[in-house]
């Protein structure tokens, strides 16, 4: 029995489960007031920031905490291109990887209905890496208000290219949008971004805590009122409690990335190795080598993937799955889409930090007969 | 076999270049991954080098038939769009 869900959520860090409690003590004051309760809660929301900005390699007043991953992304991409659009530009242009978190396209989205900002998606290649050549071309000095790339997939797991597109943005003066969030706390931050979302229960903190960072020089403009708190940057004062307890759990991967980061992708380049030869007609998607290394995916042919997380659920494995059955608009996942790869029959495996080779030698056991079972209920329900 | 007039009226006007299937899978209402199961049932009711049909108006079906394609090595030739759903065109290769 395991959970290998963490790419949605990974179970909150001890360190982080302390800190929680304590600052729940300590921290629950609102952090603009005078009175010492107000003084204590700021003390320790200075001190998360600090914390995180080191880790991120920001200053301080860069980063601002949001409610969450989603409202940081659009933040970020509304504040950018708000901020470019009034001065003169027009409507613009917004360039995007077509694998980016839906948070991501649906602001772009989002832009071009209310304010009519163009948008060019850009392909990626069958192991998920985006196109750096298309991005690039799809930049137009002087009219593309941002781009967006992730530092790596969310779904496949494989790392983008975010150093060299940086480079490419800043020749063309593009401000670079990336989104932290598969990889905040497992990888360090690529350099050369101009605005920064990750999201804390991705990497063990708390749900309900997100990092919106604007560097220094980058034009951002508040897309919604947002008084004085944030830096200006984001409505009402921030949870402090699961703040510092999002700063905890980060120091903390970060602290034991060497270890943990080794130890997972030992199991994930396992489970990549052995799935595809116990089972016939499988194939594991994204980059063997340039990944995440707490994530695989893998896509069973002839297979329904309600049905095969629900049977995996049932023997005790929490895992995801990008199939359209699966989804909440029953529409097949737009990353496995964009990739050009099998849709159905699909299973995200991403391992939290205590994941150990036993649970992963007990799913490679479970895992062939459920996936015999549920082709021959398809088959049979199809021939009936 | 299934019967052509069905099959014609269903499928969109043929470009000119586009040789007519030699069969015609009706996958129409079912979901993922039942039009994939019913063209591997069936490629082989077909000549290699003769073309299959397989109509399927789930969207995932646009991602699968050309990837279900390129993992067994056949052809896939064109996806055409009918008035609901698609029709994707594929060559039996081996």
């Amino acid at each position: 029995m395991a959970y290998f869900d963490a790419a949605s959520a990974e179970p909150l860090h001890p360190q982080a489960r302390e800190a929680l409690l304590t600052a729940l003590a300590d921290g629950w004051a609102d952090p603009a007031r005078l009175h010492r309760e107000g003084r204590r809660a700021r003390l320790l929301l200075d001190q998360a920031r600090e914390s995180v900005a080191g880790l991120l390699g920001c200053r301080a007043d860069e980063l601002s905490f949001t409610t969450s991953g989603t409202q940081a992304v659009q933040l970020a991409v509304l504040g950018v291109v708000q901020a470019r659009q009034s001065a003169s530009r027009g409507p613009g242009h917004l360039v995007t990887s077509a694998v980016e978190h839906s948070s991501v396209l649906d602001a772009a989205d989002w832009l071009a209905r209310r304010t009519g900002t163009t948008v060019t998606t850009t392909g990626v290649d069958r192991l998920g890496r985006a196109d750096l050549a298309e991005f690039t071309a799809a930049l137009q000095p002087g009219r593309t208000l941002v781009a967006c790339l992730q530092t790596a997939n969310h779904e496949v797991g494989t790392l983008q290219p975010v150093a060299q597109a940086a480079a490419e943005c800043a020749d063309r003066q593009v401000p670079l949008l990336v989104d932290a969030a598969a990889s905040a706390g497992r990888l360090p931050i690529p350099a050369g971004w101009s605005v920064l979302a990750a999201s804390a229960h991705k990497w063990g903190g708390p749900a309900g805590v997100g990092l919106l960072a604007v560097r220094k020089g980058t034009r951002w403009r508040e897309p919604l009122p947002a008084g004085d708190r944030e830096n200006h940057r984001v409505p009402g004062y921030p949870d402090v409690p699961a703040v510092l307890a999002a700063a905890a759990a980060l120091t903390a991967m970060d602290r034991e990335r060497d270890a943990s980061g080794g130890a997972l992708r030992a199991l994930t380049s396992r489970l990549r190795a052995a799935v595809p030869e116990l089972i016939g007609d499988t194939v594991v998607h994204g980059d063997p080598d340039d990944r995440l290394a707490h994530v695989v995916t893998f896509s069973c042919l002839y297979v329904d993937g309600e049905a095969l997380v629900t049977e995996l659920d049932k023997a005790g494995f929490s895992v995801s799955s990008g199939s359209a059955c699966v989804s909440d608009t029953r529409q097949p996942s737009h990353v496995l889409a964009a990739m050009g790869v099998l849709t159905h029959g699909n299973v995200r495996v991403s391992l939290p930090r205590t994941a150990t080779p036993e649970s992963i030698e007990e799913f490679l056991t479970v895992l062939p007969p459920i996936v015999a079972r549920v082709r021959d209920t398809v088959r049979a329900a199809n021939s009936s | 076999m299934t019967p052509p007039p069905r099959a014609a009226r269903l499928t969109a006007p043929v470009p000119a270049a586009a040789p007519t299937p030699a069969l015609t899978i009706d996958a129409l209402g079912k979901k993922c991954p039942i039009p994939i199961i019913m063209l591997a049932d069936r490629i082989r009711d077909v000549q290699v080098g003769q073309l299959i049909a397989v109509l399927a108006d789930d969207p995932a079906a646009k991602t699968d038939l050309p990837a279900w394609c390129a993992l067994k090595s056949q052809d896939f030739v064109q996806m055409e769009d009918l008035a609901a759903g698609w029709s994707f065109l594929v060559r039996r290769s081996y």
